[in-house]
């Protein structure tokens, strides 16, 4: 399985694969029920009401994360509200080896959150203070169930803002984002989440607090922060963050250009870097993503156009005003027939709207899509975006191009009918194609919606078993027990050693069959 | 001093299959007063890899070298039966100029990477803090300079790497594209691991384009006090410095710089905001001040003619306070650095007494601490490195041992160098 069916329109439990690992990890369901138990006693003892959630039909509730498509009723669901609270439902966690997950909104969309019916979820969405905004230090620290833009929205009276802005950015939260290194559309310029996070508090597998970095850079030691960002909630949960506040530009010039072809706009994308221009963003869409978004939100795009891209450019404003011109002359050079240019928040707020509703749209175009989000080198774009026609006409399946070419991370929706047999495992093939050419040229499975559940199985396509055996070294120095959201990111859980009799006979795994699921 | 490592037949014939070159080392070989035994130049990953095994094999402690520029800094390893110098791995293997990455072997020398690159227009931006140094040192001890504020530090640019672990196995982290978010990202925990991790044999970085201009504004300064203002004014406006340096020597008023990049035009217009906020002191040049990317301590000294050499680092609005504690001190301090970032170097003069070193490392620790930041000691006489707590208190200590145990479980890589006696 891979990608991402339209939340809104999944196939439901019953037809999509769920990981059995995930509904029941071993034979010793004695065991793990006498865990469970016990762990939800202590929850209750240390978990303010309505922080413990036992009733099926409310566990049921948090059985998805923004990938629809798998869903397990988690054993328990706890809801701290505070550090010491989290990191003793941990330790009660690592006592009995239950296995724990955690959760900031659930919009991750890649199953990084799916739970775990034989353990514990943890929610962070009762940890939703901005503790400090320090103007002086350019400095937040959040607790990790605060949604990104609040932090920006804290920041902004200061003149300053959080500068990686994923477009689920309303309702995610930083510890997830933190979890997943996200991105944005703006990361072409300002780097992604590990670059603008300096400092976490971390709740370890074994339930001790740690603080890693913190508000000055370069904290000596290894760089454990470095190493959480982006480790999917497998190395432990992060329960605070100090994160850079970025000055907020000067000037912010929004450009949308329409071209005859995705070929035309991917040179004119190519000139733009070449010419030495870091603009703050440069997305593309092509001609079916534009069908789709003009009928969702009605944007006016560019009529016609086989694909449009939407430049913005920021900074000081002399720069912004003379990058614009250089913009605009290579657009028109690589034959862009149409050229607007937004210069208030309004117009720009139009401009971003389809680029924005772009995967929601989709939805309305067909029933049922899956979202990848492999990366290809930029100069490869034309290329790859070639193959891409070419797998979707061979097979019939429409794929639509949504994607920040600025940095080639591509964001294909591939379209299809659950209902129309035989049209779910097409798309899967095709989806499945797609990852294989971004491999082949060089680039990777993923750009920020990580690889939880849902692309493990393509790690070994990217990696080989030395890498992933040397990443298992950090994930065995951090949680040996490999209770810190297991199954997730990589393919087949090793062993760590050292740490008998944890999981005894045929591995769950092999047991469910999983290998033949993916 | 340690003595002079010696190293069983069996274990150089291993090593003399490992790799062609493999010589007894001599005294320019010494690891910060620890004599080595044999000195190993392998030219390829593989090479580093069989030379790896074969120490492995033979229970021998490694220390890998890039280009030895900054092989005293940290604590001297326990033990250096072996040192791997990558200087024979010194190729650009690849530069996409249209997806600005560059990779180069870990011997590289930062200025081949620039000279390559240049041709298109890029750069890799990392500032050369020490001249000669290569690409897998940068990395190992996470040096940076002024366009840290800009750019960040090799940590923000490094997209992909290669190592060869304590057992020998060859490793692969991260990729060839900028975005990448697939498995743990491994290349970090290099970052100024100081070689205790593994050793570090190709990288691969995102470049930059190269500014069309630059121009420097510097304003002499009175005291720490205002060093603070007028860094908070520059930071909080809009002229996107590129750098904000601090420059103040022990005994007299120091500078503070602004370095503005980019287009002409833009250039210029940034320029004269800058002016306005430093003020009527201020001056602009088209050329870097003395000292610029640079330490404030003499980098050729050895031995017990070396300074004290000191990273600070802290909030930005402990910069008066940091400044403060320096010109306190109790003995001179040389401050030169960041202000925009807060991470300043500082340099007690070789030949400062043991004592009066220990109270200023004390002192100026206490301030930073205070601030969220640390302070260590980059590189002292090894009296002073013996009387001081070199890396000072590590929080997650730990887990970074952990980590050290399960990546070189019998410790053979530059064992005591790094924090907590990693
Ligand atoms: C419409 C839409 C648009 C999106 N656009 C983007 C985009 O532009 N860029 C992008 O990068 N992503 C995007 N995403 C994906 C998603 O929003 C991000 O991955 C986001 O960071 C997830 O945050 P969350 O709070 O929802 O995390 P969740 O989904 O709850 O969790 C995600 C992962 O983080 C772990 N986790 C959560 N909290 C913690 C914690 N405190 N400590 C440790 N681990 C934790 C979970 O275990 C899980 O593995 C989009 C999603 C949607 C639905």
């Amino acid at each position: 399985m891979s990608g991402t069916h339209g939340t809104n329109r999944t196939a439901g439990p019953e037809t999509g694969p769920v990981p059995p690992e995930a509904t029941q990890a071993t034979g010793e369901t004695g065991d793990r029920d006498r865990a469970l138990a016990a762990v939800t006693q202590r929850a209750r003892e240390v978990v303010p009401e309505p922080g413990v959630i036992t009733d099926h039909a409310r566990l049921r509730t948090y059985e998805c994360d923004g990938l629809a498509h798998y869903k397990v009723t988690p054993g328990l669901v706890v809801i701290p509200e505070t550090v010491d609270q989290l990191a003793a439902v941990v330790r009660a966690c690592a006592e009995h080896q239950l296995p724990f997950v955690a959760r900031g909104a659930g919009t991750g969309l890649s199953g990084g959150a799916l739970p775990r019916a034989d353990g514990v979820l943890v929610v962070t969405s009762r940890m939703r203070t901005i503790r400090e905004v320090r103007r002086e230090d350019q400095r937040a620290v959040v607790e990790p169930g605060v949604i990104n833009l609040d932090v920006t929205r804290a920041a902004a009276p200061h003149g300053y803002y959080y500068a990686p802005d994923p477009s689920s950015q309303q309702i995610c939260s930083i510890g997830g984002n933190v979890a997943e290194n996200s991105g944005g559309a703006h990361c072409l310029k300002y780097g992604f989440t590990t670059n603008h996070v300096l400092g976490a508090e971390l709740v370890t597998p074994d339930g001790d607090v740690v603080q890693l970095g913190g508000a000055a850079p370069d904290a000596p030691g290894y760089d454990l922060l470095g190493a959480v960002v982006g480790s999917e909630g497998t190395l432990g949960i992060v329960t605070a963050a100090t994160v850079r506040l970025v000055r907020a530009p000067e000037e912010v010039r929004t450009i949308l250009a329409g071209f005859a072809s995705t070929d035309h706009a991917g040179a004119a994308t190519s000139a733009i870097i070449g010419a030495g221009i870091v603009p703050a963003a440069i997305e593309m869409m092509d001609a079916l993503a534009i069908e789709a978004a003009e009928e969702a939100v009605h944007c006016n795009y560019p009529a016609g156009a086989g694909a449009v891209l939407v430049i913005e450019l920021d900074g000081a404003a002399v720069e912004v005003e003379h990058e614009f011109g250089e913009v605009e002359r290579l657009c028109r050079e690589h034959e862009a027939f149409e050229l607007r240019v937004a210069t208030d928040p309004a117009e720009r707020a139009l401009i971003w709207k389809g680029r924005k509703s772009a995967f929601a749209a989709v939805g309305r175009i067909s029933p049922d899509y899956i979202v990848q989000d492999g990366v290809i080198p930029r100069t490869a774009l034309p290329e790859v975006l070639r193959a891409i026609a070419d797998l979707s006409e061979s097979s019939g399946v429409r794929v639509a191009n949504v994607f920040h070419a600025g940095d080639g991370n591509l964001h294909p929706l591939v379209l299809f009918d659950e209902s129309v047999e035989g049209a779910g495992e097409a798309a899967e093939k095709v989806s499945g194609a797609i990852l294989d050419l971004c491999i082949g040229h060089g680039g990777s499975i993923t750009g920020e919606h990580g690889v939880g559940i849902d692309k493990a199985a393509y790690m070994p396509r990217m990696f080989n078993d030395e890498d992933l055996d040397t990443m298992q070294l950090v994930r065995c120095a951090f949680d040996p027990n490999s209770i810190s959201n297991p199954g997730k990111v990589f393919p087949t859980p090793r062993l760590c050693g050292e740490v008998p009799g944890k999981r005894k006979g045929v591995h769950p795994l092999q047991e469910s069959g999983l290998a033949e699921v993916f | 001093m340690a003595a002079t490592t010696t190293v069983d037949e069996a274990a150089r014939q291993a090593l003399a299959s490992a790799c062609e070159r493999v010589e007894d080392a001599t005294a320019a070989d010494e690891v910060d007063g620890v004599a080595p035994g044999l000195v190993a130049h392998p030219g390829s990953t593989a090479q580093v890899a069989e030379v790896m095994r074969a120490a492995a094999g033979h229970g021998l402690t490694v220390v890998a070298r890039g280009r030895g520029t900054k092989t005293t800094w940290g604590l001297p390893p326990a033990r250096a039966d072996l040192v791997v110098d990558l200087s024979g791995m010194d190729q650009v293997l690849d530069h996409a100029a249209g997806d600005l990455i560059v990779e180069a072997q870990a011997g590289t020398r930062l200025s081949d990477v620039q000279q390559a690159v240049a041709g298109a227009r890029q750069r890799l931006a990392i500032d050369e803090t020490v001249s000669g140094a290569s690409v897998g040192g940068t990395l190992a001890a996470g040096t940076s300079g002024p366009g840290r504020l800009a750019t960040g530090t090799m940590r923000d640019l490094l997209i992909g790497v290669t190592v060869v672990r304590a057992d020998g196995v060859v490793a692969k982290a991260g990729g060839r594209v900028v975005k990448n978010v697939a498995g743990y990202d491994v290349g970090k925990l290099v970052h100024g691991s100081f070689g205790t991790l593994a050793v570090v044999t190709e990288a691969l970085f995102r470049l930059h384009p190269l500014p069309a201009a630059r121009s420097f504004v510097s304003v002499p300064v009175e005291d720490a006090a205002h060093a603070h203002r007028l860094t908070q004014s520059v930071v909080h406006a809009q002229v996107v410095p590129g750098a904000l340096e601090v420059d103040i020597p022990a005994d007299g008023p120091g500078t503070l710089t602004v370095l503005l990049e980019g287009i002409v035009e833009g250039v210029l217009g940034r320029t004269s905001s800058t002016l306005d906020l430093l003020g009527p002191a201020a001056a602009v040049s088209d050329d870097a001040p003395d000292g610029w990317a640079s330490y404030p301590w003499p980098v050729d000294a050895a031995g017990d003619e070396r300074a004290t050499a000191l990273k600070l680092t802290f909030a930005l609005s402990g910069l008066a306070d940091v400044l403060e504690a320096a010109r306190d001190a109790g003995t001179p301090v040389h401050v030169r650095g960041s202000a925009g970032t807060g991470v300043v170097y500082g340099a007690v003069p070789a030949g400062t007494d043991v004592a009066a070193v220990s109270v200023a490392v004390d002192r100026l620790r206490a301030t930073c601490t205070s601030h969220g930041g640390s302070l260590v000691v980059l590189d002292a006489p090894a009296a002073v490195k013996q009387a001081v707590d070199v890396w000072g208190p590590i929080p997650a200590i730990d887990l970074m041992r952990r980590v050290k145990d399960r990546f070189d479980p019998d410790h053979r890589l530059a064992s005591g160098r790094f924090v907590g006696g990693i």
